[in-house]
């Protein structure tokens, strides 16, 4: 099964993906979804990306909804701020957090994360020093971002440990 | 608008409390390039646009075509699968260009390299 | 009664969209740098897929989803091409 799929996570994608652009449950459909996902899960194997392994589907399920919450509460603050930005200006910075992800797609999930909060966005991760440069909207509280931020560390560091 | 009428009342509704919300809140992400001052503020503003707007008007257009054609195929799904995945691949590339061309240019109130402080950007 | 609240509150969101498309370009065409106008691009890009979209509801017709979804494939990459092409440097406008 590993020498046919070798990214399995990947190919289930692509072929969920293939059968909603076409819209069918065709037989055709799906075996030209399984040749497509086989071909790319191969393709992708020759680019050797850095693979990790998620553990723990019950923490990553409870991590989302969380992330989501975030997202909703942060899109709210973020549209007040732009609709008062007239009268009061908003209070912006940057920010440095030290990180301790060693995973290369756990760091990734974590600026996707960041940067789809409407709130934060990433802009610098220094390999060597280990420390990641952000951007805030509403500076009011710094200890509340950073605190945010180890939260969401400690989550991809459950979820991604090898 | 000869179709629309065909729904029922509570899915026309719905459909068109989803339309005008995600369509108000993508005003509001796009104002935020309007009002707010500086670059790096302007960054977060777009991610309005894209997380609330479109998952909120592919919601409704869902339920549109799920009520209209009475199909459960949902391939709106895959327009806030792609946006929802590629908007903070973009922003955070263009965080990371404008920190270099500031830095390069070095203009005031831009973090140095090597150099942790969370002064206040002014230009 | 429902179908006059229909049609004005398509109507209304339509104009809600235009109005952010509006802000958008009025981004691209004021600058003052190019990060900014990069960004007011992509927003534009979304706008008008989501433009797309309420279109689509408004005629009920599936065939506008295909475009919303190239324009935001294309979108995509024209903003990280346009930002790589940022990030070499030597390019100061």
């Amino acid at each position: 099964m590993r020498t046919w799929f070798p990214y399995p996570l990947l190919s289930l994608t692509l072929l969920v993906m293939w059968l909603l652009l076409n819209q069918s449950l065709a037989p055709g459909s799906i075996l030209i979804g399984l040749v497509l996902g086989m071909v790319l899960g191969w393709v992708t194997l020759k680019l050797h990306p850095a693979r990790s392994h998620l553990h723990r589907i019950g923490r990553a399920a409870r991590f989302a909804l969380e992330v989501i919450a975030d997202i909703i509460r942060s899109n709210i603050a973020v549209a007040s701020i732009i609709l008062r930005a007239d009268r009061v200006p908003a209070i912006a910075g940057f920010l440095t957090v030290d990180l301790d992800l060693e995973d290369e797609n756990a760091l990734a999930l974590l600026a996707c994360i960041m940067t789809a909060t409407p709130g934060t966005a990433w802009l610098e991760y220094d390999r060597r020093r280990k420390t990641l440069l952000f951007h805030v909207l509403d500076l009011q509280n710094e200890e509340v971002w950073r605190a945010t931020i180890k939260r969401y560390e400690a989550a991809l560091k459950e979820i991604f440990h090898d | 608008m000869s179709h629309l009428t065909d729904l029922p009342t509570w899915a026309a509704f719905a459909v068109c409390g989803l339309l005008l919300f995600g369509a108000a809140t993508t005003l509001i992400g796009s104002l935020g390039l309007l009002r707010l001052s500086n670059f790096y503020e302007r960054l977060h503003a777009p991610t309005i646009a894209t997380s609330g707007g479109t998952i909120l008007i592919c919601l409704a257009s869902m339920l549109c075509f799920a009520v209209l054609q009475s199909r459960w195929i949902f391939h709106e799904l895959l327009i806030v699968f792609f946006v929802t995945v590629t908007t903070p691949v973009t922003l955070a590339l263009l965080g990371q260009a404008a920190l270099y061309r500031d830095r390069f240019e070095e203009q005031n109130g831009v973090p140095r390299k090597h150099k942790p402080d969370s002064e206040k950007s002014t230009d | 009664m429902t179908e006059l609240a229909i049609t004005w509150s398509v109507l209304l969101s339509q104009v809600m969209l235009g109005l952010a498309m509006a802000c958008a370009l009025y981004r691209i065409a004021r600058g003052p740098r190019a990060q900014e106008r990069i960004l007011a691009l992509d927003t534009l890009y979304i706008n008008a897929m989501l433009m797309l979209l309420s279109f689509g509801i408004r005629s009920a017709n599936t065939i506008y989803f295909e475009t919303a979804l190239i324009i935001a494939v294309i979108g995509f990459v024209a903003s990280i091409a346009f930002a790589k092409f940022l990030m070499r440097g030597e390019v100061i406008e």
